[in-house]
């Protein structure tokens, strides 16, 4: 009995230490005992149909999904929150996780069909390709061209400043994880992103920690331009609504491809149903075509590799700039960049 | 004789287990040292990787900063999926990393040198570099010591199948160092086989001294073996002396014996002792033959290792052999009846002499009382055949081809004295001119018929 009470204290106080700043959350009663419980940065629109594929196959398992931005995941899984699966578009950060032993190793026939850029250590693995895209509004740029590298987009941001002040939006990188990757990794493959922070810093950016809010001010025309927005969130709304009011461009010059990723943290419950939902999250990855499906499959960067811009590779460099100095120095230049005023 | 194993076998089980024994060696160290080129690959790139994160060191306002390089850390990304861990620490205090990074605090740390170290950490085997440089921050110089450590699974990795590769190369080796032992044990126990069948091709009074070239380590076997049929010869021939010898002076003082008793057997006239005489006298004339026959055989030893090769006609020699025969048949009324075409074959006039002489003379003996024998000669297949065919009483029951062993007699040969060396003496003379001795039963004459072949000279 007292064993039992102080199980009971242990176990909320275990809650407390992981406690989270959930954002949304959905659960799929299923027929028997078992409870599968999921932690992603994937906003449930987008997710919903994963979700539902593996429940119409395995109706006895309930779901419990719990939508959390990428950083608050990764705190979450760090200080031992009891998930049976964490999945974040914000690489770096899952990457860390596992390199630091929080993921347990999970093999079946289905990750051995991955490419081997598509996982790491039999712990980590990717099921989407997505590139970072540039979001505009359509009455925004009337009557200029679409640029199409950043060296257009530069020079027409230089050119305009009236029409763009205050109708440019970014990731606050200081915030959003993937954001920060984004910015990160651009910075390494190209001079034109902090010439091009700056010209936005003088435009009064408006920063965002989310790329759906983004692209929603860009439908409703507070935004002209939205920098660096995850392609699959923009897609999927794009088919949405808009009526012609949004277009998606891809920068030719240089162009971020993430994966996104899933692990099974080391103190999962469930880790056998764990592995089968990353088995159903990758057999929907490495179908051919896109489909119905909100989230671009893996394959397609076989086509981006051939144009050169390949997935950001799944490796210990990806922890360089999630070094506190790193990220310190690099968090002061973009602010010195994006915030001039 | 007892077989204590094969000597091939013994040699290629032992070229095998020498090969088994290089093979095991060389995988170990084949292993060994790909372990140790992968742990060397890795603790060079960990330098690599200290040296690149140690180059961004340097002292602002202050303060020692560094800025982990990319390059820092994707060089260790690209060789293994191992998990990487990293410290940086200005004195005692820690700049950036994992701090609870099990690297062994040095008392005085060198600068510029490296040090490797391997600890355990999280769970896993780590392999560290340590690298320390000395950075002026404000007014004191500061050792900086940047650690990069690594999980060894890669390493284990290649290890593993570089010594999977090198073992399967080892058992290929092995397999072909059996194969060629084989064939080594084979090919350096070639001359002794050829030795061996090159005696036992031999015939059976063939002692001539082997003279083939052999190698070194067979040259005493050689030796010892020649001197054995050397003496062997020597000690057969001073047998065949003996007996000639003996023969020799047992038949003179037999026929002195003979004529007295003859001289006697004409001076008496009681009935009872001529007939003791007469008895005498055909044991003694049976003496003197065995005596001759003694002399023939050894005649035929003797000549047989050195056999003439005359032309000669077959006829001719049989003519004469009979008209020395024909006053023995005379005494019991045979008549010999010869058939013959001229035969021109090579060979010892004396020996053959002696073959037909003896063959005929037994048919004589077993030859009843007023029968005929046939003699003929005829050319067969370029050589020549000389059948006997006498009306006696056949050459029994028993095994045929045993009667041409010494002293070995017919089943049916009872009452009739005889050495058993007769059939002996022609087989050996046809056999030393690679002829042969036929024995069989004429089917018209229901007697023996005993055929001398001799082949094409």
């Amino acid at each position: 009995m007292r064993l039992a009470g102080l199980a009971i204290v242990l176990s909320l106080w275990a809650t407390y230490a992981a406690a989270l700043e959930v954002e949304d959350h959905r659960r799929y009663e299923g027929t028997g005992e078992r409870t599968l419980r999921i932690l992603s940065t994937a906003d449930l629109d987008v997710f919903t149909p994963f979700l539902e594929a593996f429940h119409s196959e395995n109706p006895q398992i309930t779901l419990d999904y719990t939508v959390a931005s990428s950083a608050e995941l990764h705190r979450g899984i760090r200080n031992g929150a009891e998930f049976d699966v964490a999945i974040s578009s914000a690489m770096d950060l899952q990457f860390q996780l596992v390199n630091d032993g929080f993921a347990r190793s999970h093999r079946s026939p289905v990750t051995d069909a991955l490419p081997d850029w598509a996982r790491w250590r039999d712990q980590i693995f990717a099921f989407t390709t997505e590139p970072a895209v540039v979001v505009i509004s359509t009455e925004g740029f009337a009557g200029l061209a679409v640029p199409a590298t950043r060296q257009e987009l530069i020079a027409l941001l230089r050119d305009h400043p009236d029409r763009f002040h205050g109708a440019v939006g970014t990731y606050d990188v200081r915030e959003s994880g993937l954001g920060y990757l984004f910015a990160t990794q651009e910075a390494r493959a190209t001079d034109a992103y902090w010439r091009l922070s700056e010209v936005m810093g003088r435009l009064d950016p408006q920063l965002y920690c989310c790329s759906g809010q983004m692209i929603d001010d860009v439908a409703e025309g507070r935004l002209a331009l939205a920098y660096n927005v995850l392609g699959s969130y923009a897609a999927e709304r794009l088919a949405r609504d808009s009526g012609g009011r949004v277009r998606i461009l891809r920068m030719t010059d240089f162009s971020n491809v993430i994966l996104r990723t899933a692990i099974i943290p080391g103190v999962a419950q469930d880790p056998q149903n764990a592995g089968r939902f990353i088995d159903s999250l990758l057999a929907i990855g490495l179908r051919d075509t896109q489909g119905d499906w909100p989230l671009p499959p893996l394959g397609e960067t076989s086509e981006n590799a051939r144009g050169g811009f390949g997935p950001i590779r799944l490796g210990p460099a990806l922890m360089v700039y999630l070094d506190p100095l790193n990220r310190r120095t690099f968090l002061q230049e973009w602010g010195n960049a994006i915030e001039q005023q | 004789m007892t077989a204590t194993g094969s000597i091939g076998r013994r040699l290629t089980l032992l070229l095998a287990g020498v090969a088994a024994l290089l093979s095991l060696m060389s995988w170990g160290m084949v292993s060994g040292l790909a372990r140790q080129a992968a742990e060397r690959t890795q603790d060079n790139v960990l330098v690599a990787s200290a040296t690149t994160i140690a180059e961004t060191l340097r002292s602002e306002q202050g303060e020692v900063r560094l800025d982990l390089p990319y390059s820092a850390f994707s060089m260790l990304g690209a060789i293994s999926e191992d998990r990487v861990f990293y410290l940086v620490t200005a004195g005692a205090e820690m700049l950036t990393g994992y701090p609870d990074l099990p690297v062994p605090t040095l008392d005085r740390p060198a600068p510029g040198r490296v040090s490797f170290n391997t600890g355990s950490y999280r769970g896993e085997e780590v392999r560290m570099a340590s690298l320390t440089r000395v950075v002026l921050a404000g007014a004191e110089p500061v050792p900086v010591t940047v650690t990069v450590a690594q999980t060894r699974n890669g390493v284990g990795a290649i290890a593993g199948e570089l010594s999977q590769l090198a073992a399967m190369l080892s058992v290929a080796f092995f397999v072909v160092a059996v194969g060629l032992s084989f064939v080594a044990a084979r090919t350096s126990l070639r001359p002794l086989n050829e030795i061996a069948q090159a005696v036992s091709r031999r015939g059976p009074s063939d002692l001539r001294p082997l003279k083939r070239p052999t190698p070194t380590e067979l040259a005493p076997l050689m030796g010892a073996l020649n001197r054995l049929m050397d003496r062997l010869g020597q000690s057969i021939r001073r047998s065949e002396d003996f007996i000639a010898e003996a023969a020799h002076r047992v038949r003179t003082p037999l026929a002195t014996v003979r004529a007295q008793a003859e001289i006697a057997l004409r001076s008496i006239d009681d009935e009872t002792e001529r007939a003791r005489l007469r008895r005498m006298i055909r044991a003694v004339d049976e003496s003197s033959r065995s005596a001759g026959q003694l002399l023939d055989h050894a005649t035929v030893a003797f000549r047989a290792d050195d056999l003439a090769r005359d032309r000669l006609d077959l006829a001719e020699l049989a003519r004469q052999t009979v008209e020395a025969l024909e006053p023995t048949a005379a005494m019991r009324d045979i008549e010999i009846r010869l058939h013959a075409e001229p035969a021109e074959v090579e060979g010892d006039a004396i020996l053959l002499d002696n073959a037909l002489r003896n063959v005929l003379d037994n048919a004589i003996k077993y030859s009843p009382e007023d029968t005929a024998i046939e003699l003929r000669i005829a050319r067969r297949d370029g050589g020549a055949r000389i059948s006997v065919i006498d009306e006696g009483p056949g050459l029994g029951d028993g095994p045929v081809d045993e009667l041409t062993d010494r002293f070995r007699r017919g089943g049916n040969v009872e009452g009739i004295v005889g050495s058993g060396l007769g059939l002996t003496i022609a087989n050996d003379v046809l056999r030393a001119h690679g002829g042969r001795l036929e024995l069989g039963e004429d089917p018209e004459r229901r007697g023996a018929c005993v055929s001398l072949v001799l082949p094409s000279s």
